[in-house]
């Protein structure tokens, strides 16, 4: 087992990853659209009832649609990622999770591996959004752009090993539906991503206590401040740490000893 | 030298017991069949060989080495072909192959003369470029079987890798896997429930709701059961069983 082998397989897992993400065109126009159409319709709607004071990382009161780029991108990132763990069910369901399992490589690696090639393959269509908002006069700092590329590498990290972890829970395709439903819309809508913590705060105290804890408002706010040339190192801190205990839990989760899966048996094949 | 040792091996899913204390090796360089009706275990017992998870209790040696202590020198002695098809219909069989390859740590140009060569023997080359999609269940199998074989595996595990191929199909998988064990020295663990894959000289595992009830050459077992034939012994065996 040398470095060159690590290499050639992590490049051989990413290189798999973006020609099945570039085969897939209608998911790859669902996620560039999808965050268009928040931008496009939803914000000017609600630009108009929504008052923003100033606060940070904004330095003058802002247009509802530059507060709602960053919980967009993070929705992106989000939608991606689950995106990525659906398949992965369905890899594990059809088989083809398998070729990647019994390779001669640590189950740790195989799951990183994959990990970092579907958000490295995301992060791409991130940029396209941010260039795009741009017609929404949503035009944050140019070096904003490159500032910003290892907060969505962690955010996309962070997202996608909680979807690795709801992968190896989910045992059929059909209950991901389910999972989308009571796990992803809530952490979306929970979170600052849409509203800043103090308009939470005042419509429900308990709510804004739900975002603080939520890990996509502290990926979406190291995000929003890292566009903006501002470390948020309580964001940069949670997010860090949420990844590390959702990766570190999707492992044991697939690992070969202790994973569920070998408690479980396998649909209708003995 | 064994390629294969299963030690004592137990597995259950919850409280249902799917093997029970299996033992049986499996000789460097030869053919072995693990025959069981549908739900005796061959799956399962598949799945552990290739440590997709372990098993409850009991041992697993690839060439000597524990899948729980060197599961990394095991693996790599491994080419394995599921029940479940593996390969990615979206990509072209260049691109499976290349995958798998880099999976296990080959060079590019190494990569390409391993695959054109396990893909000729099949007739397969003039469809490197194809997508999966467009070959028929028997290609997709000989392609998979190629893919397999690209790191020059010891050891070839193929669980019912005929299932749902016409006659002929199935014939020339099995007269490849067969040549494979002969010519290259490569040993292989074929697990089936047809019994017209089975012949006399062959090492015979016989499964049966997760308890071993034969291993040793197939001619034996229709002499243990007085039966005229291994169909007949077959039959005998798993009914005395239930």
């Amino acid at each position: 087992m040398s470095a060159r082998h690590y290499r050639r397989a992590a490049a051989g897992i990413a290189r798999r990853e973006l020609l099945r993400m570039f085969k897939q065109k209608g998911r790859l126009a669902a996620a560039l659209v999808r965050p268009l159409i928040w931008l496009a319709i939803f914000a000017a709607g609600f630009r108009t009832v929504l008052g923003l004071s100033i606060m940070p990382p904004y330095q003058t009161y802002v247009l509802y649609e530059v507060y709602i780029v960053p919980g967009l991108v993070g929705m992106m990132l989000l939608f991606y990622a689950m995106q990525s763990s659906l398949s992965m069910v369905y890899d594990r369901e059809m088989g083809s999770m398998r070729t990647l399992l019994v390779a001669p490589l640590p189950r740790w690696f195989l799951l990183g591996a994959r990990l970092l090639a579907n958000t490295l393959a995301a992060i791409p269509l991130v940029y396209v959004f941010l260039f795009a908002a741009r017609l929404w006069e949503v035009r944050p700092p140019w070096p904003g752009y490159v500032a910003i590329f290892p907060a969505l590498l962690l955010a996309g990290l962070m997202l996608g090993a909680f979807g690795l972890l709801l992968s190896s829970f989910v045992r059929q395709l059909e209950n991901f539906a389910g999972v989308m439903n009571f796990a992803i819309v809530p952490m979306f809508f929970a979170s600052t991503a849409l509203y800043p913590l103090w308009r939470l705060s005042d419509a429900s105290p308990w709510l804004a206590w739900v975002a603080v804890f939520n890990p996509f408002t502290h990926a979406v706010e190291m995000i929003r401040f890292a566009l903006y040339l501002r470390l948020e190192p309580a964001a940069l801190a949670m997010t860090a740490a949420s990844a590390l205990v959702f990766f570190g839990l999707a492992v044991l989760a697939y690992d070969p000893g202790r994973g569920l899966w070998s408690r479980r048996e396998p649909g209708g094949f003995t | 030298m064994k390629a294969l040792e299963i030690d004592r091996v137990s597995h259950r899913f919850g409280a249902r017991t799917v093997l029970s204390e299996v033992s049986f090796e499996v000789a460097a360089g030869g053919f072995a069949v693990l025959l069981g009706r549908n739900g005796a275990g061959k799956t399962t017992l598949m799945s552990l060989i290739a440590r997709l998870y372990h098993p409850r209790t009991g041992e697993i040696r690839v060439f000597g080495a524990s899948l729980r202590a060197r599961p990394i020198v095991a693996l790599s002695r491994l080419g394995v072909v599921f029940q479940l098809p593996t390969l990615d219909v979206h990509l072209s069989v260049r691109e499976n192959m290349r995958y798998q390859a880099a999976l296990y740590g080959l060079s590019r140009p190494k990569a390409e003369e391993s695959g054109r060569v396990e893909l000729s023997r099949f007739g397969l080359l003039d469809r490197l470029d194809d997508p999966v999609r467009a070959l028929s269940n028997g290609l997709r199998r000989q392609a998979e079987i190629a893919r397999a074989l690209l790191h020059q595996p010891q050891l070839l595990l193929l669980d019912e890798p005929t299932v749902g191929l016409d006659l002929p199909a199935r014939r020339a998988i099995l007269a490849h896997v067969r040549a494979l064990c002969r010519e290259r020295g490569i040993a292989a663990l074929w697990a089936t429930h047809l019994m017209d894959e089975v012949e006399d000289d062959d090492a015979l595992v016989l499964l049966h709701e997760g308890k071993m009830l034969h291993a040793g050459p197939a001619r034996e077992l229709a002499g243990r059961t007085g039966a005229g034939s291994l169909s007949d012994a077959f039959l005998t065996l798993t009914r005395e069983a239930a």
